[in-house]
């Protein structure tokens, strides 16, 4: 497209986000101790420690909490919520909505929409660009979005490292409400190979060596630089960044090609604590982002999605973060709240007996 | 399982929406219709606050049907900020750190599902508060 102006998703009413809350589960398991189990310890690891759910938790579980901290942000009247949109590539029902048992939970029901999303590990940032769509055109006064995983790899696999639990909801509302302000936001996708998981297969499959250029750098780039452009904007105009985080590699090396300092992404880089929280891991960027951020400050979050497409997104911290942010816990205190765990009992709290 | 059951309990589990007697205010969980103390008919909804304290416990280490994977695991008598008392199990904290007189608050979890093919119960547990907010 040669008119990128043009082309940024803006929508006619402003609007923002209302209300955020993010969702960690307490247990991590080491990388050191998966590699103990299958390369007995040697060679490197590329995160420090993964977040783990426990045995009574799933991502219906998780998004209540996330959603709960985000209304309480908000204080606003849960039925006043037109849409609960819950992105993820772990629905505990293959058929029956996640969203549906989250909404009745946080007091939303009947009169709103539900439904899950899919895109890997966008699904999060897709629906939350619905909810944008959705207020933005008066359909709906607050739409709640959700990002959330309980992420597996497969025993032995090199996912397994980094496949985590997390995630966060983001409340999407006017504008004169919001904490931060979106002013735009840009899609770019293709049809690229890169991991996928069959309907009836338990972990994912994915494509090696096609997982860096073709398929997390090009689509990364694709729409932060068509969103930087179009707002005429670069990484210098920008207080913070957030980045997909599948490791710790990928998003400094994608924020040191758009000119983002270590700085701008320190806030928002959480893999190295929790790993990559697949459709989670965009929007807790965020979350722990927001938690710091002081108004007036800009903040760009890019997602990626295997199969593959990113969601760009530039936002513009209010004044009324301040008054909000304090009002449920913040991401770092789900970070610091965590228990280790040995291999062993990874393998119990995550069903992985049979396979052996 | 009877899956109507856990249908029509549903509200009360996964938020913890009891009932108030509007002629002497007590708050009722779980909802009965009828107020327990001035027997006045109780039909007005509350949501309470999940906030409460450890009345008492026990640790289960031979589980009823469908709770096995969990065990060891906690189930307590938590006095509820708003009066009633309330038996529930309590999540992400190990046996042994258990007290009376514990802070804790309400979470919706994973109760318990009826084999892998079957539905999945959520409902309330009560966890020791240690995020500020
Ligand atoms: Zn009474």
């Amino acid at each position: 497209m040669n008119d990128t102006q043009n082309s940024l998703m803006k929508t006619d009413k402003p609007v923002g986000i209302v209300g955020y809350g993010a969702y960690v589960p307490r247990f991590r398991l080491p990388a050191s101790e998966v590699s103990k189990m299958w390369t007995g310890g040697t060679g490197g690891v590329p995160i420090q420690e993964k977040a783990v759910n426990g045995l009574d938790e799933d991502v219906v579980s998780m998004s209540i909490e996330a959603a709960r901290n985000a209304l309480n942000r908000a204080e606003i009247d849960p039925q006043l919520i037109r849409a609960v949109w819950v992105g993820s590539e772990s629905h505990p029902y293959a058929v029956k909505p996640t969203s549906t048992i989250v909404a009745e939970a946080i007091g939303a029901v009947p009169h709103t929409q539900a439904a899950d999303w899919e895109f890997a590990c966008k699904a999060g940032t897709e629906a939350m660009q619905a909810a944008i769509g959705f207020v933005g055109s008066g359909m709906a006064r607050y739409a709640l979005s959700i990002g959330m995983d309980t992420a597996q790899g497969r025993p032995g696999d090199a996912l397994e490292y980094t496949a985590a639990a997390g995630g966060a909801a983001i409340l999407i509302g006017s504008a004169a409400e919001a904490v931060a302000i979106i002013e735009a936001s840009y899609s770019f996708v293709t049809d690229t190979p890169d991991f996928w998981r069959r309907a009836h297969a338990q972990y994912p499959s994915h494509g090696d060596r096609f997982t860096g250029e073709p398929a997390y750098f090009k689509h990364i780039m694709g729409a932060a630089e068509a969103l930087l452009t179009g707002l005429e904007r670069t990484a210098a105009d920008y207080q913070w960044a957030i980045f997909h985080q599948p490791n710790a590699k990928f998003p400094e090396r994608a924020a040191e090609m758009l000119g983002f300092s270590k700085a701008q992404i320190q806030p928002g880089l959480l893999s190295p604590r929790i790993g990559n929280t697949y459709a989670g891991s965009a929007v807790i960027g965020l979350t722990a982002t927001l938690d710091i951020a002081q108004p007036g400050d800009l903040i760009l979050m890019v997602s990626y999605g295997s199969g593959a497409g990113s969601d760009a997104f530039s936002f513009r911290v209010t004044d009324h973060i301040l008054a909000v942010r304090d009002r449920a816990p913040k991401t770092e205190e789900y970070i610091t709240r965590r228990q280790l765990i040995d291999y062993a009992t990874y393998t119990r709290y995550r069903d992985k007996l049979k396979m052996a | 399982m009877e899956v109507s059951r856990h249908w029509r309990l549903r509200t009360q589990r996964y938020s913890l929406v009891g009932e108030i007697c509007p002629n002497c205010g007590v708050k009722l969980f779980p909802p009965r219709d009828v107020c327990l103390e001035c027997e006045a008919p109780a039909k007005e909804l509350f949501t309470f606050t999940g906030l409460g304290e450890v009345y008492s416990y026990t640790t289960i280490y031979d589980a009823p049907a469908g709770f096995e994977r969990y065990v060891p695991y906690t189930v307590a008598l938590v006095k509820l900020a708003e009066g009633p008392l309330v038996t529930a199990q309590l999540t992400d904290v190990a046996a042994e750190d258990v007290q009376m007189g514990m802070p804790v608050e309400m979470v919706t979890r994973k109760l318990t599902e009826d084999g892998p093919e079957g539905m999945i119960v959520y409902g309330y547990k009560f966890r020791p508060i240690s995020l500020t907010a």
